[in-house]
């Protein structure tokens, strides 16, 4: 036993100095796998990291009213009247008298990208006077909050770092409304950093909206208060509305593009996969096949055939591995952290993000890595342990 | 033409080599035409999008709707040939994830704009004389099965109708359309729409005007704003061509990403085959040597090294084009999400001149050497 684990160590040692002398086809591996993995963690990386941004939007103890049938809060529209009904609701949190609940408009405004200097369609909310108290992770970062009553908006800091014009200071032209913007915000990397805030009775006159509303965020007395919530509203007769946790609806919104990204990151990476299997096999095989003098000998002077067997898969493991960690390396390098922004086709507007390269991929990468590097170095190595001696030793 | 059995029997030297290195050709090459057709997807043709066709939207933003009197105002200017008004319903169909554009317009002027959808006569007809009668793509009728005739429910989610949540229509035809053209819409009448919702009417989502000359665009939209300026509905004229690009800008640089990391990557793995396929001729130093003896002449030598990598590259390659063009002609497998979803010819012509590059790439090198080699030389190197 012990005399077969040093045979093996003792080859496997053997073959993987020698790997500096066959750099030119170990590097065709090592870069066909590397290349895989590149691929696989930074397409990832861009779903991740949209999802975060929506996912992070979200608290389950706030719960978000929509007209029934409405699919987004784009397409939602609720009367004054229903609103009042809304606030009146059990489960909800109360300061004194006041619900603390948000009634608000979403709309979008066209504002250039900065990127590529073209429209884009950039969210505005105008939100409650409890605005701040239902999305307490808001906080003002630059300048100040607006003053209610005014035409004066606040912008999330994603808003600010993707679209033209949303500096702390500057005035908005759209249409005949002019916007001073006051103050910036952060709200844990979620997507609101994306949007414009505005009064919502501002933003009413300016989209010609009456006194209509879109959705109420209410912040609920406890997360297990909403379906006391829910109830209520659901069988009151005077609203026709829909409840869901807030949770809930960014991640029916992010399901779709984070899907989209993801299959065709998946699928490009097993085709890709594919590939650069063939590449690890070709490598592999060429590595036994110019040491097939000296595994002969080896085998000759009656080293076991598995411990050539498992020589050449750690080989190969190792090239694979190595073209791993590289793949895994160059992708965090290029891609964590970037900033950039799309569409949410759900509400039609636009979603900043960062792409996010998280240790899960990375280890991803490379247990895809070492499964091309396992299936690549399989077959060569039982190529090694049944080549027959006289022949081999007889190969030039 | 008659070395053709030699340079047969040098591909299947080694067989295993030569087999792998087809197979990751062909992956590379399958991957290159999926992604082109990807790529393509993401620019929501932009490439049929008209170029004497304006659309005003809202000056302020898409989602705010426009007076239906506009079209009057338009129709009669100079220039203009025609004007038609359509209008986004984002309506429900059975449940939300089986999301594809419906819009309201105005059939006659509509068809007329667009002569890019084929609709058969006898169903424009049928069209005309059904209030709640609405054209399908073809491909939205095969994803859902639909046949002309079939009733089809659609929730109101902007729009909601004076009674319920439900809107029926019928299908009165389909719409076909050249290779780019989307063919997952579904259009419905605006008069249906107008007469029946609760809210809204005598709005519009937005116009299409056709004008006589391309080249007065800018002035034509120019004309348009400066028209309705300072009204309560101010308006923002661009080409369509400018519409679907700002459009397909919106997604942004995620598509334009991941499409150039695949590229760069697929190239560094072409090149590693490259690499191959020209190890395998070195080789054979002294094949060559012997060839030369038999009276081989360099050019012959030459031709001979540079046909054999051709060859894998084309085989490979070839198939792996072929392989992507027919699993494209499938459509698209996401269900709805690529609405075009086409393989273009210059693309297909851009991959086989890269199937012939990575021949020509991979065989030059050593059939430059093979032909400049001396036979004692060669023979004396085996």
């Amino acid at each position: 036993m012990f005399n077969w684990i040093g045979q093996t160590i003792a080859v496997t040692a053997l073959n993987l100095r020698t790997i500096p002398q066959r750099l030119g086809s170990s590097g065709v591996a090592i870069i066909g796998i590397a290349g895989v993995v590149i691929v696989l963690v930074s397409v990832l990386s861009i779903a991740s990291g949209f999802t975060a941004a929506m996912h992070g939007s979200g608290s389950t103890s706030r719960a978000l009213v929509m007209r029934s049938g409405a699919d987004s809060e784009m397409t939602s529209g609720l009367g004054g009247a229903e609103v009042d009904v809304i606030k009146q609701a059990p489960g909800l949190r109360r300061d004194g008298h006041t619900a603390v609940a948000s009634a608000e408009l979403f709309v979008i405004i066209d504002l250039p990208k900065i990127s590529t200097n073209t429209p884009a369609n950039v969210p505005m909310r105008g939100v409650d006077r409890t605005v701040m108290r239902v999305r307490d992770e808001v906080t003002i970062v630059e300048g100040r909050m607006f003053e209610f009553g005014t035409n004066e908006v606040v912008v999330g800091r994603g808003a600010n770092g993707q679209f033209a014009g949303l500096t702390v200071g500057n005035e908005l032209h759209s249409g005949q409304d002019t916007w001073k913007v006051v103050g910036m915000f952060e709200a844990d990397g979620g997507i609101y950093e994306t949007e414009i805030w505005c009064d919502s009775r501002v933003l009413q006159g300016a989209y010609r909206r009456g006194n209509s509303y879109q959705t109420v965020l209410a912040r609920l007395d406890s997360s297990e208060s909403f379906n006391t919530f829910r109830d209520w509203l659901l069988a009151n007769p005077q609203v026709n509305v829909q409840v869901r946790r807030e949770t809930e609806y960014y991640a029916a919104q992010s399901r779709a593009l984070s899907g989209l990204i993801q299959g065709v990151g998946y699928g490009i990476a097993a085709l890709m996969g594919i590939g650069a299997v063939f590449g690890a096999i070709l490598t592999m095989y060429t590595a036994v096949s110019t040491r097939a003098r000296e595994i002969a000998t080896l085998r000759a002077l009656g080293f076991n055939t598995t411990s050539v067997v498992v020589s050449v898969l750690v080989e190969s493991l190792a090239l694979a591995a190595l073209g791993g960690v590289m793949g895994g390396v160059a992708a965090y390098l290029a891609f964590n952290g970037y900033q950039t922004s799309t569409m949410n086709f759900q509400t039609f507007s636009q979603v900043a993000f960062a792409f996010q390269v998280t240790p899960q991929l990375l280890v991803m990468g490379l247990v895809y890595a070492l499964l091309m590097g396992l299936v690549g170095g399989l077959f060569p190595a039982i190529r090694a342990a049944r080549l027959p001696i006289p022949s081999a030793l007889r190969e030039l | 033409m008659k070395f053709l059995p030699l340079l047969w029997s040098s591909l299947w030297r080694k067989k295993i080599r030569t087999i792998f290195t087809l197979a990751s050709i062909f992956v590379a090459f399958l991957l290159f035409g999926l992604l082109m057709t990807i790529r393509t997807a993401f620019t929501f043709g932009v490439d049929i999008a008209g170029l004497d066709r304006l659309i005003l939207i809202h000056k302020v933003s898409l989602i705010m709707p426009l007076p239906v009197s506009y079209l009057g105002r338009l129709s009669t200017m100079d220039g203009v040939k025609l004007a038609t008004h359509q209008t986004w319903f984002g309506g429900v169909y059975q449940d939300p994830s089986n999301f594809f554009a419906q819009m309201a317009v105005d059939p006659e002027p509509f068809l007329a704009l667009y002569p890019e959808f084929k609709v058969a006569p006898d169903q424009v007809a049928a069209w005309k004389a059904d209030r709640q009668g609405v054209i399908v793509g073809v491909d939205l009728a095969k994803r859902f099965n639909w046949k002309v005739g079939d009733r089809i429910p659609i929730i109101g989610t902007i729009w909601q109708p004076k009674q319920g949540q439900v809107w029926d229509f019928n299908i009165a035809g389909t719409y076909d359309g050249e290779a780019g053209v989307d063919k997952t819409n579904l259009f419905f009448r605006y008069d249906y729409l107008d007469e029946n919702r609760a809210g809204g009417e005598g709005l519009v989502g937005w116009y299409v005007v056709k004008i006589a000359d391309a080249s007065q665009a800018h002035e034509m939209g120019a004309k348009f704003d400066a028209m309705f300026a300072n009204s309560s509905f101010e308006t923002k004229t661009t080409t369509e061509k400018g519409f679907v690009e700002g459009f397909a800008k919106q997604m942004g640089d995620i598509g334009a990403i991941m499409i150039a990391i695949t590229i760069a990557v697929l190239f560094t793995m072409i090149l590693v085959a490259a690499n191959t396929m020209a190890q395998s001729v070195r080789e054979r130093t002294s094949e060559v040597g012997v060839l030369k003896t038999l009276g081989f002449s360099n050019a012959s030598i030459l031709v001979l090294v540079l046909s054999e990598s051709l060859l894998v590259a084309v085989i490979g390659g070839g198939l792996g084009l072929l392989a992507s063009w027919l699993f494209v002609r499938q459509g698209d497998p996401t269900g709805g999400m690529l609405p075009i979803f086409m393989l273009p010819t210059r693309d297909v012509w851009s991959g086989a001149a890269l199937i012939v590059g990575l021949g020509l790439l991979a065989g030059l090198l050593p059939a430059v050497n093979a032909m400049n080699l001396k036979i004692t030389d060669a023979l004396r190197r085996a």
